[in-house]
């Protein structure tokens, strides 16, 4: 059932579900970077990334587990038609699938998050469990990109975690106002600004394919290792049981191979069209 | 070794009319609109006996002799996949509650004892190959399994292979090897048969058989060498896996890709393709929805499209993606390519385009 709706901005918004089944609701767990399918009755399936933590921080621990977010841009037909929703409505939730982000890895390093445009939404879950578990990580540098200054999204929550110690928020916009205080440029430009050690950093990144693909390229150059690269793929997911066949990306599935890899996986097959 | 029995021509309706008292659908190959399709059989005379088929690329003929045979064709456009694969097929439904909540409830799995009866070495072949994808990855299809468990498969060895058959060369067949129930060689006066499983061993008990002599059982060896011999078309040797990879702006594509019209007719005919969309049908006063999946093909522009895109645009890429995962991306999941040699993709290509043709132009020729 849907709690509780937020618009983000006119095309985007964020549904905040729980689970009415009491059995499910005990059992349900996820992690950042897992994705549910959600269905609305006589319309559709689509695959949408969890934006929540596994445990949010601005809810108390009692409850915080029993509340899933989903950040969805309005797009399609079933995104459309699940924009019309309000608190109440229900939904039906299939999951979570998928590999979600390397955090046993990551453990003890440097976090560096990359993203664009609505792929904040698949990292967002993640840096929100770092913030949790805070000691866990060394320093944190958060990059986000925009096409157009008015496409960010979590623009308090960006300027909350700037201010905290030891982490970093740069963001750019490829098309900036004199209001946008921040750079006009590619994301990538601004890899450069960031205070990490390429040595022992955990690099996450998600968004359009060829940003991830400039952001891999500048990352190595610095001699952050292929191993500590990791991206969440997309592709139109129809079953999330690597039967249907649509996810396919080279020889990989990514509802069950994916959708976050590594970046030695995806090596093959990044950046080539078609594929 | 073998135990082979060997049972008269007319032994072959008591097996199909012990399975139908026995309560299963039999379904075995029918001439019918110009070709052998598998469909319901009540009757041995049913069966194509003296047909033959004439199989090239884009070109598919058949025709009456005189000869005795049942099982003197290679293959039809269809076989096992609808049976256990089926077209389409509801899911799960979703209801609404008076108090404005939602119901779920799985699809009935289908009940029904099916015997299917002249099954190829190659389909067995693709079956195995489903039963890896449908069972044993990292979801269970209920529905694949429930047909599967409730399917007997009597399988009848490659007599008269096409022109367009390559099984031999991807290691399929003309002979099955395993997972049938029961397995034949057609010979002109009868058939040698052997048991593969329980229920294949206690069907054949209930027929008139007596010891295959070691003439009858030379004879079906040389029947089956003379299947392998037969076969001109074969793949390019050694492993296509990252050949295949590695070609990706090969010319070749789109040499292809002017003869292809992306009508998926290979997609629907290969026994181990498996891509199916998912849609929603609700009642008219929206108050049941039905989630179905059916069959669907990388060839069309929906299967790669994504909120505004279409990955794959162009026939060239659609092609590229169809044989790269059949002969690479296969082989990084199942351990090896998804193709048994049925040669169905030649022969039902309206275009005529040979895919071992294709591959030999990739792998072997400079770009």
């Amino acid at each position: 059932m849907i709690v509780e709706r937020r618009q983000e901005t006119p095309s985007i918004f964020t549904l905040r579900l729980r689970l009415l089944d009491e059995s499910a609701r005990s059992t349900y767990s996820f992690e950042p970077g897992q994705f549910n399918m959600l269905y609305l009755h006589g319309v559709g399936e689509v695959p949408i990334s969890i934006t929540s933590a596994p445990c949010a921080s601005d809810l108390p621990p009692e409850v915080c587990s029993e509340l899933i977010d989903h950040t969805i841009r309005a797009v399609g037909r079933v995104t459309n038609a699940l924009a019309k929703l309000k608190p109440g409505d229900q939904l039906g939730l299939r999951g979570p699938f998928g590999h979600g982000w390397p955090l046993t890895q990551a453990h003890g390093r440097d976090l560096v998050f990359v993203t664009g445009g609505l792929g904040c939404a698949p990292v967002v879950s993640v840096i929100r469990h770092a913030l949790h578990n805070r000691s866990a990580y060394q320093r944190i540098v958060i990059l986000q990109g925009v096409k157009h200054h008015d496409d960010l999204i979590w623009k308090d929550q960006y300027q909350q975690w700037a201010q905290l110690p030891d982490t970093q928020v740069l963001l750019a916009a490829s098309q900036s106002a004199p209001s946008w205080p921040w750079y006009t440029g590619h994301v990538t430009a601004l890899i450069g600004q960031a205070k990490f050690d390429p040595q022992h950093c955990t690099v996450m990144m998600c968004g359009p394919e060829m940003m991830m693909v400039a952001a891999a390229k500048e990352l190595l150059a610095l001699n952050v290792s292929e191993h500590d690269i990791w991206m969440s793929m997309e592709r139109n997911m129809q079953c999330a049981l690597g039967h249907c066949g649509h996810c396919q990306y080279g020889s990989l599935f990514l509802c069950t191979d994916g959708p976050v890899l590594s970046y030695p996986q995806l090596k093959p097959w990044l950046g080539q069209a078609g594929i | 070794m073998d135990d082979f029995r060997y049972f008269a021509r007319n032994q072959l309706q008591t097996l199909i009319a012990i399975m139908r008292e026995h309560g299963l659908r039999v379904v075995g190959p029918q001439w019918s609109g110009g070709a052998i399709v598998f469909v319901d059989l009540e009757h041995a005379d049913q069966l194509p006996r003296g047909y033959h088929d004439e199989q090239a690329p884009g070109h598919y003929r058949s025709h009456r002799s005189d000869d005795p045979r049942y099982f003197a064709w290679a293959n039809g456009p269809q076989a096992l996949k609808p049976l256990f694969f089926a077209p389409r097929e509801s899911l799960w439904r979703s209801t609404q509650t008076p108090d404005s909540g939602l119901k779920f409830e799985a699809s009935t799995l289908p009940q029904e004892k099916l015997a299917v009866v002249g099954v190829r070495a190659c389909d067995l072949a693709a079956l195995r190959l489903s039963d890896k994808h449908f069972l044993h990855g990292a979801a269970e299809d209920t529905h694949y399994r429930q047909r599967r468990e409730n399917t007997l498969l009597i399988a009848v060895n490659c007599s008269h292979p096409a022109a367009t058959c390559f099984c031999a060369s991807t290691g399929d067949g003309p002979a099955a090897t395993a997972d049938f129930d029961l397995r034949l060689d057609e010979l002109d006066e009868g058939f040698l048969a052997v048991a593969g499983s329980e229920r294949g061993a206690g069907l054949l008990a209930a027929l008139t058989t007596r010891v295959a002599s070691e003439h009858e059982q030379e004879e079906a060896r040389k029947q089956t060498a003379a299947a392998v011999a037969a076969q001109k078309r074969h793949l390019p040797e050694g492993s296509l896996r990252d050949r295949l990879f590695a070609t990706h702006d090969h010319a070749h594509w789109q040499a292809v890709a002017e003869r292809c019209l992306s009508c998926g007719n290979c997609t629907s005919v290969c026994p181990t393709c498996f891509c199916h969309r998912e849609d929603d049908l609700a009642t008219l006063d929206g108050a049941k929805s039905e989630h179905f999946r059916e069959w669907d093909s990388c060839f069309t522009p929906g299967h790669s499209y994504i909120h505004g895109l279409t990955i794959r645009a162009d026939t060239s890429s659609r092609y590229r993606q169809w044989l790269t995962h059949k002969f690479a991306g296969w082989h990084d999941k199942f351990g090896r390519s998804g193709c048994v040699g049925c040669g169905r993709c030649i022969t039902w290509c309206p275009t005529g385009i040979d895919v071992t043709d294709v591959l030999a132009n990739i792998v072997e020729a400079a770009p």
